[in-house]
């Protein structure tokens, strides 16, 4: 490539002896989405050059400027229009017919996009030669002719459809026979298309490695068709409850090359077709039996066979002890296994489990209420090499042992610990695992800021830190933590009545906060938000309901500093139509929920609600819908925006240790 | 001695032997007339009054080989075998012995067979000797006192006898010769007519099983002389055509209803009952006869029967009666349409009866009745048959399911299957789904770039989809002639004298692919298909 000349300037430009090749190895360092490309190509008319020829992947916010902004990138292969709520077919014809993207697009995700028809999608499929891969997921409207007009794109290979409900079997058809080379399609929550669709795909498509066809009204019948394709690897049959154990049966003639099998939620499948997979499918990886059948003994023993097995999901299922003892005797060489909401998990088969399973790496226990630290002892004895532990809500398990949890993990990444009985004993030794990233400590009510002070002084890399209904954590917790972690990405301090601007001040140090939750508390101001705005550019998610005390101040700088802020939660503030009509300024704004707000009259939400261009979901009082004119409403929902109406009571807050106890009722009672 | 005087009987019977083959073979209502210019039939149907006028040499030869029927039963199956156990009692020889002849004739002229050749001069020879022993017991006779009692009556009979036997024995011996020429294969045509039902039925399978083809080509002959006379359908003798008929089913259409007719009975030889009008629509045919209560079916009134007491429970009562099969003459019974001047009716020139009660039933609703059901599907098709309904209903706006080349399926899975085998064919979509895709943008469309993209994005989605539309509107557009259901790859350019529109390229200006939209909106998809119709009607 031609090396870049800057004329006008008469001093050398070091980058002058750089050719564009090294700078895009550069480039491709930084994240496609990120600020720092944005910096970058606004340094000089070189950079924003380099950056214009070196961008691949584009997420536009709205397609307004897109002919313009088309005709900066020309090397874009893809297209992500997921912020674009309204993509018409105006859209698309400027796509398809702009001479530098219609060659090159590779990839277009419309799958948080309405608007567009089949005439559209034709003209997409058929000028866009080169397009591998669409996505036309949550197209609720789309029927028969979208799917006929998807199928000219004949070079495509990864087809997501989730959700399509008008499409059937004679849109699925064109599919088929129009794109041969399809190696991956999603047509998961597609309720019009049955056997003959899923059959024909199957005669048509050869190619395909994935295929999912979860919650499909499919039967057995299907089943022959799809056990031919040769290099089928991932199949999903979620919620498949017409598939029984003769369709299971079918499904092992063939599928040598099989890897993931998902059979979640299949009610008809009972124990007796567990064996035909265990016999089947010899190179197996992956097997989710989520929400089905017990696990027993025979049934474990059934699975026998699958030496290659890695993950097994029982989520839901019913185990017994027997069950789980199998399960650690037959595959040897498990290394994640999710026992979420299982009845029966107990410290005798489960310890039994993990001390077979030496080398697990994730282990989902959530909501295991009758293990105890019998089970962590065993589970943190056996397998150091865990990185993700989830034991939400294991009540039984007392604070001692998650010493040992600290202790013994060092390489834990993931650590759940919602609702347990943790203190800062605790957490100063699970500060040990100083690789953690994702921590979560909700409902934890033991543990304090010396805790809190252990982690943030040891764990640098952590990026999500969970304080949901943690009352005792006040601002020299956070603090600390901010000092400590600076790549912390979210933060949710909900409900922690303490927390005060100091806290969010020293967040307002963590650059890469991208999602604040202080719902419900009381003592934080707009000091504290306009603190956060000014230093956390890349504030995506900000939810301050139930702080009484936030104003339209805190408008103004949110207003003006972030502007990368898609989703606000400003329930039960005293924000009023000012702080709301600065908020719309915010071009990326796409979700608001305002409800209980006093200060808020129609006529400034409908200027807010205008002004406010990609607005995609606004929940709302119901009182306002009478009162907004309705071709305002029309209009907006023209734009894309939808509306969720609510009729919720005001609600007191409750004391945090009142709801606890509220919550512990709740559970007895059932 | 006991043989020659069963032999004597036989020959006494010899002239009484046609007359009674002819009641055998007729309803005992309808004796033959010795009469030929009073009789209805006689000149159909001309039996010989005596031995000497047999002039279809096959009859005679059915006399003749009876004695020898085991020997032919080996070759012809066990269709035959239990007449041949009677072979001296005349009245069953009769009624084996015409189809064995004929049986004979037919492999004759099949193939000459040497060894049914054989068999028939060591009949003759046999026969010959018989006729030798007779005549020396006469002259033995006339020298003795035995002759005393009633000499002139006794030697009348006697020399009749032989004259019979003579005769027979002439005629068999010219029928033997004349297997092997090929003028005797027309026998064949002249005697099938003569035959009842069921023989014939015999006949047409063995023939159809051996000799399709040559049968087929055979002209049907018109009848010699003496033989009876072909009637008016000359593919009556066809055993093929006889044989598909066997199978028409009772609710089939008129035309064929029509046709199962060409079991071709002589009329006379039936029975003809005649149903009047009101015992014909009449909803019960089975009436309880002690309530009074009508049923649909004997079974229900017999199970009905049972409340009247408990004789009616008995298991007797309650089985079902069964036919008598042991019966020797079932007489065959043909019915009669009361409308005057109905083909079907008795009265007619040219009358076909009607085989069974249901065929009387279907044909006079059929035909002389109101079409009181209609269709609700096309709202069009009208029936006084309910079965004909829901014949129809079965396909009826089903052809719903199109492929890109135009064939039409009605049924998904076999769309599917169809789909599933070629390569490049698709399913087409049905027009109403992109039309609301074309109409489905909100009505607002604030933003001017779009109301000025608008009219160009519909004509646009129009062309796109121009190809397959094309192909649906000039398909279902063809549908509405019920004359016209082709599939396109089949357009023949002579189909297409009447139907302009279908000569049309299949890309056109705009305006013409928004005509065929509109055509075919309103002919597919056929779930509105009642409406459409109707629309296309008015």
């Amino acid at each position: 490539m031609k090396k870049q000349k800057i004329s006008d300037d008469d001093n050398n430009n070091p980058f002058d002896a750089i050719s564009h090749e090294i700078v895009f190895l550069i480039l491709d360092h930084l994240l496609p989405h990120s600020l720092d490309v944005k910096s970058f190509s606004l340094v000089c008319k070189s950079f924003y050059s380099i950056e214009s020829l070196h961008r691949r992947h584009l997420r536009p916010l709205r397609t307004h400027h897109l002919p313009s902004v088309l005709s900066r990138y020309p090397n874009l292969s893809r297209l992500d229009l997921s912020l674009c709520p309204r993509v018409p077919d105006s859209t698309l014809h400027v796509l398809s017919s702009s001479p530098s993207l219609s060659p090159s697009l590779r990839s277009i995700d419309l799958s948080r996009s309405r608007f567009f028809t089949p005439s559209g999608l034709s003209s997409l499929a058929l000028r866009c030669s080169n397009l591998v891969d669409v996505d036309v997921s949550n197209a609720t409207d789309m029927r028969d002719a979208g799917a006929a007009a998807l199928a000219q794109a004949k070079n495509l290979e990864r087809l997501r459809m989730a959700r399509c409900k008008m499409v059937t079997d004679i849109g699925i058809g064109c599919v088929a026979v129009g794109c041969r080379k399809l190696k991956e399609l999603v047509l998961k929550w597609c309720l019009g298309v049955g056997d003959l669709g899923v059959g024909l795909v199957a005669v048509k498509c050869r190619d395909l490695r994935t295929l999912d066809v979860s919650y499909l009204p499919i039967s057995n019948k299907c089943v022959p068709s799809i056990v031919k394709l040769p290099y089928l690897e991932d199949l999903f049959l979620e919620g498949c409850y017409c598939i029984d154990d003769d369709g299971l049966a079918a499904l092992k003639d063939g599928c040598n090359s099989l890897k993931t099998l998902d059979i979640s939620s299949c009610q008809s499948i009972s124990p007796v077709g567990i064996p035909s997979i265990g016999s089947g499918y010899a190179s197996l990886k992956r097997l989710n039996l989520s929400h089905g059948i017990p696990v027993t003994f025979a049934l474990v023993t059934g699975l026998k066979k699958l030496s290659m097995l890695q993950t097994l999901k029982l989520d839901g299922c019913m185990v017994t002890i027997s069950g789980l003892k199998a399960l650690g005797d037959c595959c040897a060489s498990l290394t994640e296994i999710s026992l979420s909401k299982c009845a029966g998990v107990t410290d005798e088969g489960l310890s039994y489990l993990v001390t077979k399973h030496g080398q697990l790496k994730k282990l989902d226990l959530t909501c295991c209420r009758k293990i105890t630290e019998v089970s962590i002892a065993h589970i943190t004895r056996s397998c150091t090499a865990l990185a993700s532990l989830r034991m939400e809500s294991c009540t039984l398990v007392p604070k001692e042992a998650f010493v040992l949890i600290g202790g013994r993990c060092a390489y834990l990444e993931e650590l759940d610990l919602t609702d347990n009985e943790i203190d800062d004993e605790g957490l100063e030794y699970i500060s040990r695992c100083t690789r953690i990233k994702v921590l979560k400590l909700g409902i934890c009510l033991n543990i304090t800021d010396r805790g809190l002070s252990c982690i943030g002084a040891s764990c640098p890399e952590l990026i999500e830190l969970d304080l949901y209904r943690s009352a005792g954590v006040t601002d020299a917790g956070i603090s600390s933590i901010a000092r400590g972690c600076p790549n912390l990405e979210m933060i949710n301090v909900a409900y922690c009545n303490d927390i005060t601007d100091t806290s969010l001040t020293s967040l307002s140090k963590c650059l890469s906060l991208n999602t604040l939750e202080c719902r419900g508390c009381p003592l934080v101001t707009s000091v504290g938000i306009s603190a956060i705005a000014g230093s956390c550019r890349q504030l995506t998610k900000l939810d301050i309901k139930k702080c009484g005390n936030m104003d339209d101040s805190a408008m103004i700088p949110l207003a003006h500093y972030s502007q990368n802020l898609r989703q606000i939660n400003l329930s039960y503030t005293s924000v009023t139509d000012v702080g709301l009509l600065s908020l719309a300024s915010v071009s990326c704004l796409q979700s608001m929920t305002i409800l209980h707000l006093k200060g808020l009259t129609a006529s400034g939400l409908a200027a807010a609600l205008l002004a406010c261009g990609g607005l995609t979901k606004v929940k709302l009082q119901m009182s306002f819908r009478s009162m907004l004119p309705h071709p305002l409403l029309n209009h907006l929902e023209g734009r894309g925006c939808t509306f969720h109406w609510r009729n919720k009571v005001f609600q007191v807050e409750l004391d945090p240790k009142c709801w606890k106890i509220q919550l512990e009722d709740n559970n007895t009672l059932q | 001695m006991k043989d020659l005087k069963t032999d004597l009987e036989d020959n006494s019977h010899a002239e009484a032997w046609a007359i009674s083959s002819a009641q055998n073979r007729f309803p005992k209502h309808a004796p033959p007339d010795p009469d030929p210019s009073s009789s209805s039939y006689t000149g159909d149907f001309a039996l010989p009054r005596n031995l000497q006028k047999w002039e279809d040499p096959s009859s005679i030869l059915n006399y003749d080989t009876l004695r020898t029927q085991q020997t032919y039963t080996e070759e012809f199956g066990g269709s035959s075998g239990t007449r041949s156990a009677h072979p001296q009692n005349p009245s069953v020889r009769d009624h084996g012995g015409l189809q064995m002849n004929d049986i004979i004739e037919i492999n004759k002229i099949l193939e000459w067979d040497p060894r049914t050749m054989l068999n028939n001069l060591s009949f003759l020879e046999q026969k010959i000797h018989q006729l030798q022993d007779m005549v020396h017991l006469i002259v033995g006779r006339r020298g003795g006192p035995a002759t005393m009692g009633r000499p002139d009556e006794l030697v009348a009979q006697q020399q009749q006898l032989v004259t019979a036997d003579l005769t027979s024995i002439i005629v068999q011996l010219i029928s033997t010769a004349g297997t092997l020429l090929p003028s005797v294969k027309n026998s064949l045509s002249a005697v099938g007519p003569s035959l009842p039902d069921q023989q014939l039925r015999q006949l047409g399978e063995i023939l159809s099983s051996s000799s399709l083809g040559m049968d087929a080509a055979l002209p049907p002959q018109p009848s010699d002389g003496g033989g009876p006379k072909v009637p008016d359908q000359p593919n009556q003798v066809d055993p093929c055509g006889h044989s598909s008929n066997e199978h028409v089913e009772d609710h089939e259409s008129k035309e064929e209803e029509d046709l199962d007719d060409g079991e071709n009975l002589p009329p006379g030889s039936y029975e003809i009952l005649q149903l009047e009008k009101e015992e014909i629509l009449a909803p019960h045919t089975h009436f309880c006869t002690i309530c009074g209560k009508g049923f649909k079916r004997d079974a229900n009134l017999r199970m009905h029967m049972r409340g009247h007491g408990d004789e009616y429970k008995t298991p007797e009562a309650l089985a079902k009666p069964h036919k008598d099969m042991s019966s020797e003459a079932v007489i065959i019974k043909r019915y009669s349409c009361p409308y005057l001047g109905c083909k079907r009716n008795k009265d007619h020139k040219k009358f076909q009866p009607l085989k069974t009660i249901l065929c009387v039933k279907n044909h006079y609703k059929r035909t002389h009745c109101d079409k009181r059901y209609t269709c609700s599907r096309c709202n069009t098709k009208k029936f006084s048959v309910m079965a004909d309904l829901k014949t129809h209903e079965k396909h009826c706006g089903k052809d719903k399911w199109l492929c890109s080349c135009g064939t039409t399926f009605s049924r998904k899975d076999k769309l599917f299957g169809h789909i599933a085998l070629f390569q490049g064919h698709t399913p087409a979509v049905p027009l109403d789904d992109t039309k609301g895709q074309v109409g489905a943008g909100p009505s607002w469309i604030g933003e001017t770039n779009e109301d000025a993209q608008k009219p160009g994005r519909a004509s646009f989605s129009l062309g796109s989809d121009g190809e397959m539309q094309n192909i649906m509107a000039s398909v279902k557009g063809s549908a509405d002639d019920p004359a016209s259901y082709f599939s396109p790859l089949t357009f023949d350019s002579d189909n297409f004298g009447g139907f302009p529109e279908f000569g049309r390229p299949p890309f056109e200006d705009s305006e013409g692919a928004f005509s065929f939209l509109i055509q075919g909106s309103r002919n597919y998809p056929p779930k509105r298909g009642g409406e459409s119709s109707s629309n296309n009607l008015s």
